[in-house]
């Protein structure tokens, strides 16, 4: 039943679904390309894994359609659909043991024999010689390439994966990722990757969306989203960002000038959400670099000084916070490449940026300045 | 080491023999007289060690009767009870109906009632229908006071199963009837099985609402509250010994079967 169907694009079509008064899912509009490796990302809640669900169909959708290479399966029951998920706690079935898990989805399509399959399903995973053992016997890594397994053996047109790594520890989370990344490689199949981690979205999937609210804040390539924010939600939610209120003053040819803090600044205009009235001009905190004083900054850079108000140490990096003029409060790391003087609470200093690694982004007027400084290295929290 | 010390270390143990042997001192007595050969009908001390009272279980075929018609009842009021119990267990953890809460607390209520006010009032229930007493009678009975305890039983097992499982399931291209025959039947079974042995023990000795709703039936209980006005036969420690081997036998099994499970 699910071979027939041409092979294509996941489509979301102004999908809504609703609980009673709470919006989950807003009028959500996504194309996902064929065998593309699409990471979902937002904080608990913001509706992502519901999207998920609408797909697998075990939830229905309020409104609009899901499209299969053409095809609207937003109604169809979850077993008529060509999708398989790998859930968050992997459901594998405590009574079967591992073979039969994994056989599990072709003994139900009614595919005879599955031996030769299922086998070479789980040397995919590195599972030979565990075929007789139960899901309890398995540790954490384990239970999750079964699930993997189980899944991928269906050679679904969409794999579903809603936070398959949140239940393994660091070391194996990161290998695991890898370990995936190949797996998709090879496969050549759509995966649909649901996670709250950004590292972990950023270094895995081709194309990722923010999801906030029910609403996709932006999607693209992960560095396409890291360097050019769209909204103050992105830039925060992926990595850190200095984002200082300002208000445009006009412009000169290629660049938009800001004026905030009483100073002036330039950003170019390719890298501006916003020409005009309220605008947060943002700088990741690794593009701010720290000078004794200002005749240090190079001369294509705009700065701002102040004093260092915290520095801490984190091996690779240190980051400083410096407390500008104006009392804004701009956190910078600075690698620890022994190039460096390094710089104590107390200290003077002048953070200075390159404007085309600065970005505009349209802000509303009452809001202030937004700096979340967080004291460790800018790693795997979301 | 002084006797004080050894108390110290010990007492807990002492003291876990002795509830031990207070809950199973009864079954040995019974074991114990049903290889007695008394004295005479109305002895109830140990006399003589002797097999025949097993090799006879028959000797008084009212008795045999008795055993049989209480197998019986048993087994009918097993069956319906298991049936309607698991279905109403289904309905009330997976569905969200009107009612459902108030069932909740009547589904109670004849497990807190006394036996002998659901007996008189089933009797009264039974004579002002025209509802003729004995063996259908006592079934209906049963399976009322059974349902109960087979819905409570079957609802904590259908509490502790993961609903991703049987998403998991549809899924992986499994009808909603597949689902339920490989996933949530499999997966609930040892609940009905511990409702329905519950169920058959349960109905098996019941007397009170049974010497109601009897007429001129006699199941194994009241043939022993008769017999026991003019001696108790042997035979029937026989039955009772047999009884406790039986479920100790099933007990056995499935703890093993369960063990094997785990690590094969």
């Amino acid at each position: 039943m699910a071979r027939d169907v041409p092979a294509g694009d996941l489509r979301l079509v102004d999908l809504t679904k609703r609980f009673g008064a709470f919006t989950a899912v807003d009028d959500l509009n996504l194309t996902i390309g064929q065998g593309s490796f699409f990471a979902l990302l937002g904080a608990s809640g913001c509706g992502k894994t519901t999207t998920l669900r609408i797909v697998a169909g075990l939830e229905e959708p309020t409104s609009g359609q899901v499209l299969l290479g053409g095809r609207d399966i937003a109604r169809l029951r979850p077993h008529k659909r060509p999708v398989n998920t790998v859930f968050q706690s992997y459901a594998l079935f405590p009574h079967l043991d591992v073979f039969e898990n994994v056989a599990f989805g072709l003994r139900r399509r009614g595919i005879r024999p599955v031996d030769g399959q299922v086998r070479q399903a789980l040397s995919l995973m590195q599972l030979d010689g565990y075929e007789r053992r139960r899901p309890a016997q398995l540790s954490g890594g384990e239970q999750q390439r079964v699930a993997l397994a189980r899944a991928l053996i269906n050679q679904p047109q969409v794999l579903l994966l809603d936070e398959p790594l949140s239940a393994l520890d660091l070391k194996l989370r990161r290998r695991m990722q890898i370990e995936l990344k190949r797996i998709q490689n090879e496969v050549g199949i759509t995966f649909l990757h649901v996670t709250h981690d950004q590292e972990e979205a950023m270094t895995m999937a081709d194309t990722v969306a923010v999801m906030n609210a029910g609403r996709i804040e932006q999607f693209g390539a992960p560095t396409e989203i890291y360097e050019f924010p769209a909204t103050a939600f992105v830039a925060n939610f992926l990595g850190q960002s200095n984002l200082i209120a300002g208000v445009v003053s006009g412009d000169n040819g290629g660049d938009i000038l800001v004026t905030a803090h009483g100073a002036r600044f330039a950003v170019p205009s390719a890298r501006a959400r916003a020409d005009r009235g309220a605008v947060y001009l943002g700088v990741r905190p690794e593009k701010l670099h720290l000078a004794d004083s200002v005749d240090q900054v190079p001369t294509d850079s705009q700065y701002l000084d102040g004093t260092i108000t915290d520095a801490s140490y984190a091996g690779v990096s240190t980051q400083y916070l410096l407390r500008a003029g104006g009392g804004t409060e701009l956190s910078a790391f600075v690698a620890n490449s022994g190039t460096q003087r390094r710089y104590g609470p107390g200290d003077r200093a002048v953070a200075y940026w390159n404007p085309r690694h600065a970005f505009l982004l349209g802000r509303r007027a009452d809001e202030n300045d937004r700096i979340t400084p967080v004291l460790t290295e800018p790693v795997a929290t979301a | 080491m002084s006797i004080w010390r050894w108390l110290a270390r010990h007492w807990v143990m002492g003291l876990a023999l002795l509830v031990l042997g207070y809950l199973f001192l009864p079954i040995a007595v019974v074991a114990a007289l049903s290889v007695n050969r008394p004295a005479h009908r109305l002895s109830y001390d140990f006399h003589e060690f002797t097999f025949d009272n097993w090799r006879n279980p028959c000797a008084t075929s009212e008795m045999c009767e008795a055993v049989l018609r209480s197998v019986q009842i048993g087994f009918v009021a097993t069956v319906v009870a298991t049936t309607l119990g698991t279905l109403m267990a289904f309905a009330l953890a997976r569905h969200r109906f009107r009612g459902r809460s108030g069932l909740n607390v009547l589904i109670f209520l004849p497990m807190a009632a006394p036996e002998l006010v659901m007996g008189t009032s089933l009797l009264a229930l039974f004579v002002a229908g025209g509802v003729p007493l004995g063996f259908w009678a006592i079934v209906v009975a049963h399976v009322m006071f059974c349902l109960s305890f087979v819905v409570v039983t079957v609802k904590a097992r259908l509490a502790g199963m993961d609903r991703r499982l049987e998403e998991a399931a549809m899924d992986l291209y499994a009808s909603e009837w597949q689902t339920f025959r490989r996933i949530t039947l499999p997966l609930v079974l040892p609940g009905i099985v511990a409702a329905a042995l519950l169920a058959f023990s349960l109905s098996f000795d019941d007397f009170i609402i049974t010497n109601f709703n009897s007429g001129t039936t006699v199941t194994f209980p009241m043939y022993v509250w008769g017999a026991a006005q003019r001696g108790i036969p042997p035979q029937v420690n026989v039955i009772g010994t047999a009884m406790f081997l039986i479920a100790l036998l099933l007990v056995l099994t499935s703890t093993l079967r369960g063990r094997r499970l785990r690590n094969p």
